[in-house]
């Protein structure tokens, strides 16, 4: 077996603000070993980001309040002093942000930039920096390494700055790769070109990777396994195929149910999860997803714990509703009938 | 680049024209601002205005008479009407002061302004926030008579000490101590506003800056918070700083320190352009409004310059 970089115990998130305490994550369990591809999944405000960011100590501050462990080779990071935490950020785990405009410093050149995480971790003179991102650049794909590396971030397009970013987070070889939504901001086309891009250098650095994203066709490619999050909570977990062949949990229907497809009878309108993502200061009792769920019922008002219902182990959910119940109501819901009912 | 540059003498020189024409039409307009009236004195009588007229060429159609002033200006040989002293000669006998004044206030209100505002955003919030807070805007809302003149009475006149000395000018080839402390209550007289208001817009300046993204990619790199911080963060909140300090500073050295070199005697260019003012005296006006302009052009170009040697994203390609 691979081996375990990360594990995730019972991870919760609190930030204190002045309308009352934020459970942005509340919670949240995972492992994750080299070579492995694990997506992230989850609406605006279920905490993927958070999570992610709190692997990496991003998210301290001093309104916020971290329970559970967030262990990377059995070091908690949580309770990690700075410089600890310092020599873990960009070296072991480093992190591609969404918006590539606006993660690049816009007054120094991409090389420096570059350069600089690579000298922070490593002894190398300015000259060996540089040739390391010349590489790294042309490893990520951008023609003309050589001369682009003096260029600034607004001098590249959207696509070239985020494989930069990519350049810059390998740029020490790390174990493990978060990105968080590395592709939202970019143009579908190029969407999968860093996609594929991630998969192929996950491989080359044999890191394991962490893909946080709202839309499951970008991970559905290459996750080996995939958590979706709702209200800061893991509501289901499960390999890649089961979860888009056997999906258990409403939410996730309605995720799916929200990709236009081709292979199915046109609708009037594309499926949306109707309301809006609850609130995470005062969050509804029971299932938190209820009071947006079509099929709730009575014993909704407890919450569902997040376990084992279906014949494949390691395949987690979190709803009260039998198997086959689930099995029938979601064809109606993703081939849109619901809708026209 | 070079074109750059071309580009924005020319855009100065226009800048120069228009001010300056735009000054002398103003005064031509003001009423009571005759010269002839003014130069003849209380008793003259109506030829020996006329005379002056004549002589002064006031006749003669409003931009003839500029064209003839401008000319004289430049040639170094234009005199005050009420004083007949030369004014080019009159203004490089106040640049000293000024310069002096300006040079040390500027040195004082940009370094003391930059490290309040820091300390101010590192602990945002916090009762050394808040302190700093109420004392920047005490200090943006003491006007500089009032400061400048409770300054020499506490220090200088006895009420309780009289360690500095009271006002006055002392050339630093004279004598480089005496020119030291005469200078060191305008200094910072003068630097008490710009401190405060400098230390306000970088504190939020840098308050913004430690959202973006980018900073957050660089504590993700695994930088120490000290570089973080500087390489950063402060690196670009200090980047509208340069615009505000190119332009506050050619104020100042442009005359508008008027008020700090009058309550301190400072004899300089800004005293000087008040007493032309006070007197209606054209020719030294039209000497002090083109040396202002001509700092506050050179400046804006300096400025620009320099921002984009800071900022990539608006250099010229």
């Amino acid at each position: 077996m691979a081996e375990r970089l990360i594990e995730v115990d019972g991870l919760k998130v609190q930030f204190a603000t002045e309308d009352g305490i934020v459970h942005a994550v509340d919670g949240v369990d995972f492992e994750l070993s080299r070579g492995e591809v694990l997506g992230i999944v989850g609406e605006s405000g279920s905490g993927k980001s958070v999570t992610a960011m709190t692997l990496l100590g991003l998210t301290r501050d001093r309104n916020t309040r971290f329970e559970g462990e967030v262990r990377y080779k059995g070091r908690n990071v949580l309770a990690m002093n700075e410089d600890e935490l310092q020599e873990v950020r960009g070296n072991e785990m480093s992190m591609i942000f969404q918006d590539p405009m606006t993660s690049l410093n816009p007054v120094y050149s991409v090389g420096a930039q570059i350069c600089e995480a690579i000298q922070v971790h490593e002894r190398a003179d300015k000259r060996t920096a540089r040739r390391r991102a010349i590489d790294l650049l042309k490893q990520v794909g951008i023609p003309n390494a050589d001369s682009r590396v003096d260029n600034y971030p607004h001098e590249f397009s959207g696509g070239m700055r985020q494989r930069a970013m990519i350049a810059m987070a390998l740029a020490c070889n790390p174990d493990v790769l978060i990105a968080d939504e590395p592709t939202t901001a970019l143009d579908v086309t190029i969407q999968a070109q860093i996609i594929e891009l991630i998969d192929r250098l996950k491989d080359e650095f044999n890191s394991a990777v962490i893909l946080i994203t709202h839309d499951l066709g970008v991970v559905a490619e290459i996750a080996d396994e995939i958590l979706v999050m709702y209200a800061g909570r893991v509501v289901e977990r499960a390999k890649t195929r089961d979860l888009f062949y056997d999906p258990q949990m409403p939410y996730t229907w309605g995720l799916l149910g929200s990709i236009p497809r081709l292979d199915r009878p046109r609708q009037e309108r594309l499926h949306s999860i109707k309301g809006t993502p609850p609130s995470l200061i005062r969050a509804p009792t029971g299932c938190k997803f209820r009071p947006r769920c079509p099929h709730a019922f009575d014993k909704c008002m407890d919450e569902p714990p997040l376990e084992n219902r279906v014949e494949t182990p390691g395949h987690l959910d979190r709803c009260w509703l039998s198997v086959a119940e689930k099995r029938q109501l979601r064809e109606a819901t993703l081939s849109g009938e619901e809708e026209a009912a | 680049m070079i074109a750059f540059v071309i580009r924005r003498l020319i855009g100065a020189l226009l800048v120069l024209i228009a001010v300056s024409f735009i000054t002398y039409l103003i005064f031509v307009k003001i009423p009571g601002g005759d010269p002839a009236f003014r130069i003849a004195g209380r008793t003259a009588t109506a030829q020996n205005i006329e005379d002056i007229r004549q002589k002064l060429k006031l006749d003669a159609p409003f931009y003839e008479q500029y064209w003839a002033m401008m000319k004289s200006l430049f040639s170094g040989s234009l005199v005050s009407y009420s004083s007949q002293l030369n004014v080019v000669d009159q203004i490089k006998a106040g640049i000293p002061a000024t310069f002096s004044l300006c040079i040390g206030a500027a040195i004082i209100w940009l370094f003391f302004g930059i490290l309040v505002g820091i300390i101010s955003a590192v602990t945002a919030g916090r009762w050394s926030d808040r302190v700093i807070t109420v004392l920047a805007l005490i200090g943006i809302s003491l006007p500089v008579f009032w400061l400048g003149l409770m300054a020499r009475y506490f220090f200088a006149q006895g009420h309780p000490f009289a360690f500095m000395p009271d006002g006055g000018y002392v050339p630093f080839t004279a004598n480089p101590w005496q020119w030291f402390t005469h200078l060191l209550m305008p200094w910072w007289v003068l630097a008490v506003l710009f401190i405060g208001f400098y230390g306000r817009v970088l504190r939020s300046n840098i308050l913004d800056t430690i959202n973006e993204d980018y900073v957050r990619t660089a504590k993700a790199k695994g930088l120490a918070y000290k570089r973080v911080m500087v390489k950063h963060v402060l690196r670009n909140s200090l980047i509208p700083i340069v615009t505000l300090f190119g332009l506050d500073f050619a104020a100042v050295i442009g005359g508008s320190a008027i008020l700090t070199e009058t309550v301190f005697d400072l004899k300089g260019v800004g005293w000087y352009a008040a007493q032309a003012v006070q007197d209606l005296d054209l020719p030294p006006i039209m000497g002090v409004t083109i040396y202002a302009t001509f700092f506050i052009v050179l400046f804006s170009v300096v400025v620009d310059l320099t921002y984009a040697w800071l900022d990539p994203r608006i250099r010229p390609t």
